[in-house]
């Protein structure tokens, strides 16, 4: 590939917007070039399940149109982006990485895939996931392996594997995925991007193949914050057919994005610096927090009593409600069906059997059996109580400060294999992430620096229920006083 | 020992369906028919992705029911999701209310309002859709979901019913009210108004309740009254020769009037219900109760009691006109048209019961699209009153409005409806008569008093239907020497 083309591939997402507007480039020819990015990279990499190249360059054409009449849709219109293959796209195979539903054409969009289209944005294709937002690693996808960009042994995390390998490898420049557990702040972090998940509500889940309905939120993943909160204000907002999605206004997100961290406070849980992390994510994180004292921010210790119980918690709740959401994948109406049968309970038995992975199965029990009679009280109800606790002892938090800050996950990305025969170590693993989407707050993770064996670290910042503007803001400073991360050296050009 | 010497405890569970133009939980079409899988899009059809978002009308027509049956209305309720797999059952789970249903208490009244049946609770839920079996030449069977997501009211009462005379009462009365409040259209064949029952015996004097068994598939009042009965009968043959009674779900079968035991299943549903993460708890402030409230129109029983306290009408007549709101709203209207009280109400009442039900069962029509309005038919009693028209005349003037519609008072005169009470046109009919008809006024003279009906009928034939009775009637006698 041509340094220029790579150059081209290389800039984020808003200056690559702002070449679009001022025509020093068409959407056709950033689209090829990403096109053509994919096809070299995405067998080793596996990003992608289902990539669209001549619709994309439909899109792309139509976007240049609108360019050339000067009446261009948007920040967004003629951008190559792709989009985690849980969200529906009519006419566009939809699997949520299962098997089950392998060859599944949805019949409509997402509401997210609508707000998209409606900025001219230009989806190259659907990426890679944990089945049905399941995992930690992408490890659990039907289809492929997908992998780290800086380090292709290693897991770019998950469950939004693809969506965070792509934009770090830089095949597109943003990327959206879902965030039940911290299924978008942990890939972004092993792979050195930003992603967000945003307050539970903020977006709307119409479309959005659910897992846990209560914790899933749609998020985007990009190359820096700017992108990120680009991208979260197009698809951000009120919608009739999510009840519930939030009626209230969405912010000016660039609004406050350079104004530093001058006065504000930034607040430390004890429970989390007490948790075992690896040594490199905490000097990243040490140094990330000297950064924004220099900067004028105040660091204060503050305390959220009850993280202890969080996994405990996510670990009932989100598969309880799975297994009421994955019931509908019964081989009736879409997706795989076993043939041959003798009856219905064998049909329904076969089908799921074959077309679930071991983590779904695994959930579904754990969540059926969380609900059945004479255990509802004593782990779903109370699981949801605690889920309360968890949520004042935030809101206590924010009495003393702005934000909060802490790793992302105790650990840099993993090696492929390396923790898919313990499930129990892969949820342990989302100590720091569940928490928040249980308390349904927002929230964030930026790249702070790589390890020593060169491998991405991510800060995440937890902000208060709609004050994404603030964690931009924070994660910006940090980004402008850091500069951008070096590209991942894994994937060759 | 016999049936006689117990007790029969039932309480029932209906599910009526709203009449709201769309379903529950998204915008399809609840028109009844209709070519299968007609009425869908993702969200009643359960595709990846789709979520539920609550019709207001819904909740509205739920809340009204709950007035008219005198239930608390919650102010907050919450949606709950009722897990099991069935083909007819697209997500898998049925939206419904579990802990915190819509509305609680309240009452049914039956035996005239003699005896109130306590409600338990009366929640919102959406129908499944229909599995039909052997639909194709390979003998598969279908799923029409046409009728997923369609709302449903169910209404779950206390066991407070003493027999099935009581339990079909109950249903009526309760039918009448949903009718009333345009909620429901009582169509039980159709199964837009469905009744389950829960039935157990007790020996009489006893206290506790019996083991009872759910009997299910009853679509019309007689195969309830049938599927109770057998019930019955099986329960105490059980208890007699010393046996228990099962807690169990029966199927009624209408061909053989008998229940049967449904074919048991390896485990017993334990539907795992939780609160409905899709959903945020349903709150309702006192404002839109009340508006709500002041919706509610009087009500079969009330209307039934004022027509007899007030009006004087028989339990019958007050019966009849109430059966049907429209029926009770022309009436009510009639009435005040005429100005009248309750010798007018007696009139008006007839009038409806007999020929305007009678017309109207004929053309098949309700009284909103009648040619005979209620200030008409005020009208017309007002005619019969002043004498101007007969009875005969009044039926034909009647008829002739309800068929082409017009002015009663400008019909009499193109029809020649009239009655003629002229006193010389009078004569000359009775005149007539009786010199045709000698022979029989000499019988009269002699004692034979119950020809004057013969000459009656002659005379009024002879006027064609049109003599004012009382004018006939005195002329007659003053000629034949009375």
């Amino acid at each position: 590939m041509s340094s220029s083309v790579r150059e081209l591939l290389d800039v984020p997402l808003v200056e690559l917007s702002e070449a679009l507007e001022k025509k020093r480039i068409s959407s056709a020819e950033v689209t090829a070039a990403a096109l053509d990015r994919i096809e070299r990279t995405d067998g080793s990499l596996g990003a992608f399940l289902k990539v669209t190249p001549e619709r994309a360059l439909a899109q792309a054409a139509a976007a240049d149109q609108r360019a050339a009449r000067g009446e261009r849709l948007g920040r967004l219109d003629g951008v190559p982006i792709a989009i985690k293959d849980i969200f529906v796209t009519k006419g566009i195979e939809t699997t949520a990485g299962s098997r089950i539903l392998a060859g599944f054409v949805p019949p409509y969009d997402a509401t997210v895939v609508e707000r998209l289209d409606g900025a001219g944005a230009v989806m190259l294709g659907k990426l890679n996931m944990d089945e049905f937002a399941m995992g930690s690693s992408n490890e659990n996808s039907a289809f492929r392996m997908c992998h780290n960009p800086w380090d292709l042994a290693r897991t770019p995390g998950g469950s939004s594997g693809g969506s965070a390998a792509a934009v770090a490898a830089r095949q597109v420049f943003g990327a959206l995925g879902t965030d039940t557990g911290g299924s978008i702040r942990e890939p972004a972090s092993f792979c050195g991007v930003v992603g967000i998940k945003p307050t539970y509500g903020r977006v709307s889940r119409y479309g959005v193949i659910a897992f846990a309905s209560s914790l899933d939120q749609v998020g985007p993943l990009a190359r820096t914050v700017g992108d990120a909160a680009a991208l979260l204000q197009a698809i951000a907002g009120r919608d009739e057919r999510d009840m519930t999605s939030s009626a209230r206004p969405v912010d000016d997100y660039g609004a406050s994005l350079e104004a530093g961290t001058r006065g504000l406070t930034i607040g430390v849980p004890r429970e989390w610096l007490e948790a075992g992390i690896e040594a490199g994510v905490a000097s990243r994180m040490r140094e990330a927090l000297a950064a924004y004292e220099r900067m004028g921010a105040r660091i204060v210790e503050v305390s959220l009593p009850h993280t202890r119980y969080g996994i405990a918690a996510y670990y009932i709740i989100a598969p309880a409600e799975a297994s009421s959401n994955l019931a509908r994948y019964d081989g009736v109406r879409y997706g795989l069906r076993q043939r041959g049968c003798p009856g219905l309970a064998e049909m329904y038995g076969e089908t799921r059997r074959e077309g679930f992975g071991a983590e779904p199965k695994r959930r579904i029990m754990l969540g059926t059996y969380a609900l059945s009679a004479g255990y509802y009280d004593a782990y779903y109800l109370r699981a949801q109580k605690v889920r309360t606790l968890l949520r004042r002892d935030f809101d206590r938090a924010f009495e003393h400060c702005d934000v909060l800050a802490g790793p992302v996950s105790p650990t840099v990305a993993f090696r492929l294999g390396e923790k898919v025969s313990d499930p129990l170590t892969m949820y342990l693993a989302d100590v720091f992430t569940v928490t928040c989407n249980l308390a349904a707050l927002p929230g964030l993770s930026v790249p702070c620096g790589l390890d020593p064996d060169g491998m991405p670290v991510g800060l995440q910042l937890i902000g208060r229920p709609f004050d994404e503007g603030t964690l931009f803001r924070v994660a910006r400073a940090l980004e402008r006083e850091q500069g951008p991360l070096p590209g991942p050296g894994g994937i060759a050009p | 020992m016999s049936v006689s010497d117990f007790e029969v405890v039932i309480g029932l569970e209906v599910h009526a369906q709203l009449l709201t133009r769309s379903k529950v939980f998204c915008g399809c079409s609840t028109e009844f028919g209709g070519e299968p899988n007609a009425h869908t899009c993702p969200v009643c059809l359960a595709m990846p992705g789709a979520l539920p978002s609550l019709n207001q009308r819904v909740v509205e027509f739920a809340i009204r029911a709950g007035l008219a049956l005198g239930c608390t209305v919650r102010r907050k309720s919450v949606f709950a999701r009722k897990n099991y797999f069935y083909p007819d059952l697209p997500k898998g789970y049925q939206i419904s209310q579990y802990e915190l249903p819509i509305c609680e208490g309240g009452s049914v009244p039956i035996r005239g309002g003699e005896k109130a049946i306590r409600l338990n609770r009366v929640h919102v839920e959406e129908d499944a859709g229909k599995n039909l079996h052997e639909v194709s030449a390979d003998k598969s069977s279908g799923v029409d979901l046409n009728r997923a997501g369609v709302p449903l009211l169910e209404i779950v009462s206390e066991p407070d019913l003493r027999g099935v005379d009581e339990a079909i009462e109950y249903l009526k009365s309760l039918r009448a009210i949903l009718m009333y409040l345009g909620v429901n259209d009582g169509n039980l064949e159709e199964g837009s108004f469905r009744c389950d029952a829960n039935v157990s015996v007790r020996r009489r004097g006893e206290e506790k309740l019996g083991q009872r068994s759910e009997i299910k598939n009853m679509n019309s009042f007689r195969f309830l009254r049938q599927a109770i009965e057998y019930e019955v009968d099986r329960q105490v043959e059980v208890v007699e020769s010393g046996g228990k009674v099962k807690q169990e779900t029966r199927l009624f079968d209408p061909d053989r009037g008998v229940t049967r035991a449904m074919r048991s299943k390896e485990e017993a549903h334990d539907y795992r219900y939780f609160p409905e993460p899709d959903l945020p708890p349903l709150v309702v402030d006192d404002g839109f109760v009340e508006q709500l409230r002041r919706s509610v129109p009087e009500l079969p029983a009330a209307r039934a009691s004022r027509y007899q306290k007030v009006l004087g009408l028989s339990a019958f007549d007050a019966q009849v006109l109430t059966a049907e709101r429209a029926v009770a709203d022309f009436f009510d209207a009639a009435l005040a048209a005429h100005g009248g009280g309750a010798e007018a109400a007696k009139k008006v009442a007839n009038w409806v019961t007999g020929e305007l039900a009678r017309l109207a069962n004929e053309t098949g029509t309700s009284p909103q699209d009648w040619k005979v309005t209620p200030p008409k038919l005020a009208a017309i009693v007002k005619l019969v009153e002043a004498g101007t028209v007969g009875g005969p005349g009044a039926k034909q003037l009647v008829e002739e409005v309800f068929r082409h519609g017009g002015e009663p008072s400008e019909v009499l005169v193109t029809k020649g409806l009239a009655q003629v009470s002229d006193e010389g046109a009078v004569e000359l009919a009775v005149e007539k008569v009786l010199s045709a008809n000698p022979g029989e006024v000499e019988k009269y003279r002699n004692g034979k008093k119950n020809l004057l009906g013969f000459f009656v009928g002659r005379i009024m034939k002879e006027m064609k239907g049109k003599g004012n009775p009382l004018v006939v009637n005195a002329l007659l006698k003053k000629k034949l020497g009375d």
